[in-house]
């Protein structure tokens, strides 16, 4: 797994609340069977103004010129700035893979859905959660300075503004670990195989019935 | 000290380790797979040269991509339209044929929606605990288990290790006291629910449904409303075992037979919270409040009685709620204060893993019976959540009940739930859908969706516009 320790990077608003996967990445383009691909078409609903599809050349295709992350000042954006309960819905891991394929490193907002928030770790990118007044703050600073950046220190848990304000968040120490040294999880858990064994031992006596019961 | 809740026992259960950070390994009894989250995971397994620790823990099914119509079905996989979807279902097949996975294959009969297929076929059962590389996977927790949505490197990491790492979610009783009225559903219970805690309002939380309603609530009932746990931002929602799920699961295919029955019932008797349990958050509605819902907005929790009208933002104190109400508005072509039965329907979709069991089949059936669709209504289809659903409907003669009245009966899989095969809303059309998601997009590019009960579903075929079924 890619590892995170600290970024420094452009910031793009992603500014609306209960943002979900099937907006992040739409349901067309989950039919591939491989993991990469996803980047031209984060966020396709609102990046282009026509469907997409999959296979298509998107070089091709009318851009939406309202839509932030299309705008020259976004360009090469690496940390995406976004409102509460980002990520809802839809389990799909397409979407952070979409949006690390399209460069960013880093999502910062008030809250996130578990199941996005966890499946970001996976894949070397980090959600940070600040309170919805630092979320604020930060949004205005960025809107108010063409080229804002933010350096995000995951070992010291802090992300800090180029006014030199830093704002501190909380990642559990496990994730942390993982990601700062970009470990593999199925190494890690496959070292407590013998406790995966014995556990397992007991369960087929004490619950026979979990064990062998479906079949084709 | 106090008692455990549910969530508790169930956790304890299958807790192998805890690490000195405070997140655990935790067991998983039954790991059920679709085509969508799956082949990166299987690719994964097979580049590090891995094998699937417990092959006889993994049940699959194909269900995203299948096409619904029976002239598409009629020849398998091969019968796929769409190239793109064909190589994701075959790939399925391949991976399950390569490694001894059971799977319910594209025209076998017990093919389905995986969260219809998990419960009706017995693969998930009370006290288990069931992952999916979906978020619906909430859905089985009606059974007394705890199961949730994973990623897909999450599906990887389980079908190595029959394990995942977590770190424990907090408890929330959500009861529903009283009794419903006539007509209200346990879709407009779990609406109504997200329309008051919000799509956030689970977040970090296992949720168990409890109160008199869900005592009294059928089994599949408890499915629909678990299924949408997800929609209120909680991974897993749960209902204590009694009566009703033990008579549901007896005699399913892959339930316990004989003394592996009498053993396993006893075992499952212990599934409630204890009565001196303590949830971090208790949420209580009175069920008799519950009108049937009509959601109008891009959000789940944008969901109204049937009675109300549209919401004005400009009366909203919060800025980013108000902001939302605005763009929602402008997306689903809707004016405040306008009333929600004025709100005409151009599709109806009775499907999807919230709703296609055989009560829901039954409940729109009962609706529509020696009526016909509205003649402004372009396409209603119904779409059984499995192949044993279909043919359970079919032997109650329900699918001609639909025929007659000019709604299609359609072959099981998520059709336009989530609009992956070629069953899909226009820009602009206003859906009456039984489904859990009204996002944007979520039933075809520009697809205007409310979310609603079959019966409300099945109303609004028949009249053309949204009506309160109880007067129906
Ligand atoms: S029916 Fe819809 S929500 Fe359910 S599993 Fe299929 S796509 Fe997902």
């Amino acid at each position: 797994m890619k590892s995170f320790t600290t970024h420094t990077g452009l910031v793009a608003p992603m500014d609306r609340a209960n943002v979900d996967t099937d907006l992040i990445i739409p349901k067309q383009f989950l039919k591939s069977i491989k993991r990469t691909g996803f980047g031209p078409n984060l966020f396709d609903e609102l990046r282009y103004l026509d469907t997409g599809e999959p296979g298509r050349d998107n070089s091709t295709r009318p851009v939406n010129p309202d839509f932030p992350l299309n705008f020259e000042r976004y360009q090469g954006a690496s940390v995406l700035l976004a409102r509460k309960n980002f990520g809802c819905g839809s389990s799909r891991e397409h979407a952070p893979w979409a949006l690390e394929e399209f460069g960013f490193r880093a999502v910062i907002a008030p809250s996130f859905a578990d199941i996005f928030y966890n499946n970001c770790f996976k894949n070397g990118m980090l959600p940070i959660v600040l309170s919805e007044a630092d979320v604020e703050q930060l949004f205005q600073e960025m809107y108010a300075d063409e080229g804002y950046s933010l350096t995000v220190d995951l070992a010291e848990q802090t992300v800090v503004s180029p006014k030199g304000n830093r704002y501190a968040f909380e990642v559990d120490a496990f994730r942390k670990h993982c990601l700062l040294n970009g470990f593999d999880d199925i190494s890690l858990t496959l070292l407590d195989s013998d406790k995966i064994h014995a556990y397992e031992d007991a369960r087929k006596n004490t619950k026979p019935w979990l064990f062998g019961a479906v079949s084709q | 000290m106090s008692g455990k809740t549910l969530y508790d026992k169930l956790w304890d259960d299958h807790e192998v380790s805890r690490r000195d950070d405070g997140s655990s390994l935790l067991y998983i009894d039954r790991h059920i797979v679709h085509e969508v989250t799956s082949p990166q995971a299987f690719e994964g397994l097979r580049l590090a040269s891995r094998k699937p620790w417990r092959v006889d823990s993994v049940v699959a099914t194909p269900d995203h991509n299948v096409p619904t119509t029976t002239a598409e079905r009629a020849f398998g996989v091969e019968g796929i339209a769409d190239p793109i979807s064909k190589i994701q279902v075959k790939t399925l097949d391949d991976n399950c044929d390569e490694l001894g996975i059971v799977e319910f294959k594209i025209n076998d009969q017990r093919q389905g929606i995986v969260h219809v297929v998990g419960p009706e076929t017995g693969a998930c059962l009370p006290g288990m605990t069931i992952v999916c590389g979906d978020s619906h996977t909430s859905t089985n927790g009606a059974l007394g288990a705890l199961a949730f949505g994973i990623g897909t490197s999450e599906v990887e990491h389980v079908l190595a290790t029959q394990c995942i790492v977590a770190k424990k979610m907090k408890n929330m009783l959500v009861r529903v006291d009283g009794e419903l009225g006539k007509g209200v559903t346990p879709k407009d219970v779990v609406l109504a629910i997200i329309g008051k805690i919000g799509t956030a309002g689970g977040t970090g939380y296992a949720i168990e449904f409890g109160g008199t309603v869900f005592r009294a609530m059928s089994m599949e009932g408890r499915l629909t409303v678990c299924n949408m746990a997800i929609e209120a931002g909680a991974r897993a929602g749960m209902v204590a075992v009694d009566d009703i799920t033990l008579d549901y699961v007896k005699g399913r295919a892959f339930a316990p037979k004989a003394e592996h029955w009498s053993l396993a019932e006893k075992n499952w008797r212990e599934l409630r919270s204890d009565d001196d349990a303590v949830f971090d958050e208790v949420v209580v509605i009175d069920g008799s409040d519950i009108q049937p819902q009509v959601s109008w907005g891009t959000s789940p929790e944008m969901v109204l009685p049937v009675g109300g009208s549209i919401p004005d933002p400009a009366l909203e104190s919060d800025a980013v709620k108000a902001s939302g109400y605005s763009r929602a508005l402008e997306y689903m072509g809707l004016k405040p204060g306008q009333a929600i039965k004025d709100i005409a329907v151009d599709r109806v979709f009775i499907g999807s893993c919230t709703n296609s069991r055989i009560e829901d089949i039954r409940a729109a059936a009962a609706v529509v019976k020696g009526r016909k669709k509205a003649a402004s209504v372009k396409e209603a289809i119904v779409v059984p959540g499995s192949g044993a659903v279909k043919l359970q409907a079919e032997a109650e003669g329900l699918h001609k009940v639909f025929i007659e009245a000019d709604i299609e009966w359609r072959e099981p899989g998520c059709s336009m739930c989530l609009a992956m095969n070629a069953d899909r809303l226009g820009a602009g059309e206003h859906c009456a859908s039984t489904s859990n998601r009204n996002f944007e997009g979520r039933q075809g590019y520009g697809g205007r969706t409310h979310l609603v009960s079959p019966a409300m579903a099945a109303a609004a075929a028949i009249a053309g516009h949204f009506v309160d079924v109880r007067e129906f």
